[in-house]
């Protein structure tokens, strides 16, 4: 293993979020925030608690996983991209690096980022909504691992990608969509049963239930199965970079 | 000496059908200087993309340092920079950092130091906190080198690193390019400026569509393929030439003041001193004689114009 060959590439990853702060950091929260202000402030008042708890609280989890669903496809895609749309790519090609250690030094900033914008808006959400964390373990874990595993997942796009509409296309078409049918501000027991089942279907829906567990110990599907969903992405991700690498597909000629 | 880089048979087949190497077999000696030379498309970027792990090769092997590139990459790689063909930076990174985030890539550990010193030597230093966009094309040339240099390889390619650089900044190359050898680094530069080769390369290497046509020292290939045209000035001018001084090869300037002639370095007899005689027998007064050797140029399309005959 190269190490420093990782904290290399994390170390450039994270000073390209620290120069373009305000784009990367301010702007997610921002846009979140209006979200507590909206469902929250304006409209939650007027919308019936569910299962006890306040619906500008029950929303808190849920907008955090769609803004660390869109971030850390969005950092670790292009991440990768822009090295391969600049040409400065041929320099980890030609390096003594290992996919790990690519994998490690990109995914592991994209993710690292996607934490801090959300850790961000869990403080703003203190302020709008007064939210408690009933797990805060589990809520770290949740946040780590969803993270890693869209980093992951974003990676492979970043990889895939041969241009600026493939990159930004899984993101809008599927990631959000997914996001906001996954119960980012609803219960799935809200829905009829024929829904409900359809619902289940979707990945998201066991990530958001499994954060959301950890704040107020309310979950759609059991949390061990939320657990082995993101766990399950994480290895499949793994395995598919892993495979990129070693085949050199779309990397080498 | 062991070479400290080893090709054997090297093949490269593009998934289009196009053969970029057919069968190419090189050893390069360590300190050496080697310039690759040969038209766009003849397989150049391709072997040298090769070796440093950008491209795989379809069949042969390649040890560097004596490490197989394949089975031993990373300790292979350790011991070579690569300047590419394009000239590819992040733009909003600062000079400094890139060469500190190449050298990290290579798992060097953080030696501000030689990173002043080697920022120095390419006339850097002052401009190590410039983003790379707001570089000189010269300047952005040069950070490809810094950065090539980060790790300290003992092995540097520099894929035509003066295309598109102008006359002044191409010397400081040069200059460079010697002061690294000095340091006992081996270069490898492919060039379409054969005066680049002529210049600075130890041996020289033609390679057409995929095939090493030769290499040889550059002496050498200078001597064999060299020829050597004679120029006579004369004091009166001739309205022709004496036949017999046609049949022997000579030619007459337009203007009747100069009488030119081609020979062979290699050849038993030039025929220089029977032509000088010859004159003198003619009692045509010569005023100058001068020789000129064929430039690397010459000899390259005389290679390239046989191996297509």
């Amino acid at each position: 293993m190269n190490w420093r060959s990782a904290r290399a590439i994390f170390g450039h990853e994270m000073a390209r979020f620290f120069r373009t702060v305000w784009q990367s950091l301010a702007s997610p929260v921002l846009s979140t925030v209006l979200y507590f202000v909206v469902f929250g402030a304006a409209i939650g008042g007027r919308i019936q608690a569910i299962e006890g708890v306040p619906y500008g609280a029950f929303i808190v989890p849920g907008l955090m996983m769609l803004t660390v669903l869109q971030q850390s496809v969005a950092n670790a895609s292009f991440g990768i991209y822009f090295p391969k749309f600049s040409g400065t790519i041929y320099e980890i090609l030609v390096a003594p690096t290992g996919w790990i250690e690519v994998t490690l030094g990109f995914v592991g900033a994209a993710a690292t980022k996607a934490v801090m914008i959300a850790l961000v808006i869990l403080l703003t959400s203190f302020w709008f909504n007064g939210v408690h964390i009933a797990h805060p373990f589990w809520m770290l874990a949740f946040l780590f691992l969803t993270a890693l595993g869209f980093s992951l997942l974003g990676f492979i796009i970043g990889l895939w990608a041969k241009n600026f509409e493939q990159l930004q296309i899984v993101p809008m078409m599927v990631i959000t969509p997914l996001v906001f049918l996954g119960g980012a501000f609803y219960s799935a027991s809200m829905l009829p049963p024929f829904w409900e089942g359809v619902a289940k279907l979707n990945p998201v829906l066991y990530l958001i239930s499994g954060f959301r567990w950890s704040f107020f110990g309310l979950a759609d599907v059991p949390v061990g199965l939320s657990l082995i969903a993101v766990g399950l992405m994480i290895l499949i991700c793994m395995a598919i970079i892993r495979w990129i690498f070693l085949t050199g597909w779309r990397l080498r000629e | 000496m062991r070479p400290i880089i080893d090709i054997d048979h090297l093949s490269k087949r593009y998934d289009s059908g196009t053969v970029a190497l057919n069968d190419v077999s090189l050893q390069i000696s360590e300190g050496e200087i080697l310039a690759l030379l040969g038209p766009n498309g003849a397989g150049k970027t391709t072997m040298i993309s090769i070796i440093c792990g950008l491209v795989v090769p379809s069949g042969g092997t390649v040890r560097v340092g004596g490490h197989d590139i394949r089975r031993d990459w990373r300790a292979a790689r350790k011991l070579i920079g690569l300047v590419p063909q394009e000239i590819a930076l992040e733009p909003f990174e600062k000079v400094i950092d890139c060469v500190r985030f190449t050298r990290g890539l290579y798992g060097a550990p953080p030696d501000e130091a030689y990173i002043e010193k080697l920022l120095r030597s390419l006339a850097l230093w002052d401009k190590r906190d410039a983003r790379t966009r707001e570089l000189s094309g010269g300047m952005k040339r040069r950070v490809l080198i810094a950065k090539a240099l980060s790790h300290r390889p003992k092995v540097l390619f520099l894929d035509e690193p003066t295309a598109g650089v102008d006359v002044t900044l191409r010397r400081e190359m040069w200059q460079v390019v010697q002061e690294l050898r000095n340091d006992g680094v081996t270069i490898i530069l492919t060039t379409h400026y054969l005066e680049e080769a002529e210049d600075m390369a130890d041996r020289i290497g033609v390679i057409n569509r995929g095939e090493l046509l030769l290499v040889k020292p550059k002496d050498e290939l200078m001597g064999e393929f060299g020829k050597k045209h004679l120029t006579i000035a004369l004091d009166v001018p001739l309205a022709t030439l004496p036949a017999e001084l046609a049949a022997r090869g000579l030619t007459l300037s337009a203007d009747g003041r100069e009488m030119g002639y081609d020979y062979d370095t290699r050849a038993e007899r030039t025929g220089i001193a029977r032509l000088l005689a010859d004159l003198a027998e003619r009692d045509i007064a010569v005023r100058d004689v001068s020789t000129k050797q064929s430039s690397l140029e010459e000899i390259f399309m005389s290679l390239l114009e046989e191996e297509t005959a």
